[in-house]
């Protein structure tokens, strides 16, 4: 009987990778403009792939399209996980344009507001329809309960999607793990740098587990 | 629907209020185009029952469409919950109600709304001035 279970357990752990490999699960990066996720969907894709993404910038609405990166294949011990990352817009339900003429002239402004707000809206119905997992990043210098985060992290657990909780930026002085903890302490946290590639070993962990 | 007006003298706020009863019988789209029609004309909207996770999605969706440079900027929204704001409060005395937990939950446009911040007490500050 055991002989037989252990036969059962391997050929569906056989045929879960044969399916898994040709449909790898799309993971969508998500968080509030500014977060770090191109930047960690960047580190993802170097470490594994060799390439990158999307541009990083410290102005808001740097990336306006979801953008995907296919067959990403993570290796944790001695196990493969494929997954499709997906950076997407920072979400907001607000965006003027005014914010960027610091920055850049009015035209532009317009404009990299006008593909914010398409970005954003697309960005909603991936998550209605197309991802199957979700990595929320957060910048843990900033106060993690927002609006926006709090509504999103509701729309994403009423669709049942595995979600991973990443508390980035923890180089920066203000950080705090905690208060991102105590504000969503019923997913998993996972503290890093995408920038400065802190605790990667563990985000790697944590994807081939939750993803895999 | 009820609402708490004032004289049209231009610095007051329209807040629209809308009852649960009034809610359900409303599809998805015709929720978020009550709520963003009177955004839209500079008022406050509360929903005694809030929206389902899947209305808010749609909501921020259309929303985004509908932003237009020097027009309209989006939305701002908070969320209370019904334990903190029945009773006891202004605001949970004013839309009455059961004692179901839905949340309480205040729209309004974004380019005007940082009266509407944080919590519920200067709403009601905000209504009782009309
Ligand atoms: N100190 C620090 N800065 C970071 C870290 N990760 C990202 N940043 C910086 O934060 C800024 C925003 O990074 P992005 O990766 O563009 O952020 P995003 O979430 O993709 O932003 P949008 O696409 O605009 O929504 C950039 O200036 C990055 O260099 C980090 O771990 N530590
Ligand atoms: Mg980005």
């Amino acid at each position: 009987m055991g002989l037989l279970k252990g036969l059962k357990d391997s050929i569906s752990r056989a045929t879960d990778r044969l399916f898994s490999d040709e449909e790898p699960k799309r993971i969508g990066i998500y968080g509030p403009p500014n977060a770090g996720k191109t930047t960690l969907a960047n580190r993802i894709a170097r470490d594994w792939t060799g390439d990158a993404v999307g541009t990083e910038s410290h102005i808001p609405h740097e990336t306006r399209r979801a953008r995907r990166k296919e067959n990403v294949e993570i290796e944790r011990n001695g196990k493969t996980v494929t997954i499709d990352i997906v950076d997407t817009p920072g979400v907001t339900t607000k965006v003027d344009y005014e914010e960027f003429t610091d920055e850049m002239e009015k035209d532009d402004a317009v404009r990299r507001s006008r593909e914010a707000t398409e970005g954003v809206a697309e960005a909603m119905h991936w998550l209605r329809e197309d991802v199957d997992g979700v990595i929320y990043v957060l910048d843990s210098a900033e106060d993690p309960i927002t609006q926006v985060n709090t509504m999103l992290i509701g729309i994403i657990e009423s669709r049942d999607l595995p979600v991973l909780i990443f508390a980035n930026k923890i180089d920066l002085d203000d950080s705090s793990i905690k208060r991102i903890e105590d504000a969503f302490p019923q997913h998993q946290t996972v503290p890093l740098s995408a920038k400065e590639g802190d605790n990667m070993d563990e985000v790697y962990d944590n994807i081939a587990e939750y993803f895999g | 629907m009820p609402q708490a007006k004032q004289p049209d003298d231009g610095d007051g706020v329209q807040i629209d209020l809308v009852s649960g009863a009034r809610m359900d019988g409303l599809t998805s789209m015709e929720k978020i185009r009550l709520i963003l029609d009177g955004v839209h004309d500079g008022n406050i909207v509360i929903l005694e029952e809030g929206l389902s996770p899947d209305e808010e999605s749609k909501l921020i969706e259309v929303t985004m469409a509908e932003i237009s440079p020097d027009e309209f900027n989006g939305i701002e929204i908070e969320t209370y919950p019904r334990s903190d704001t029945r009773d006891s409060s202004f605001l949970g005395r004013l839309v009455g109600g059961d004692s179901s937990n839905a949340k309480l939950t205040a729209i309004g446009p974004a380019n005007q709304i940082e009266t509407l911040h944080k919590d519920e007490t200067l709403i009601s500050a905000l209504v009782s001035r009309n």
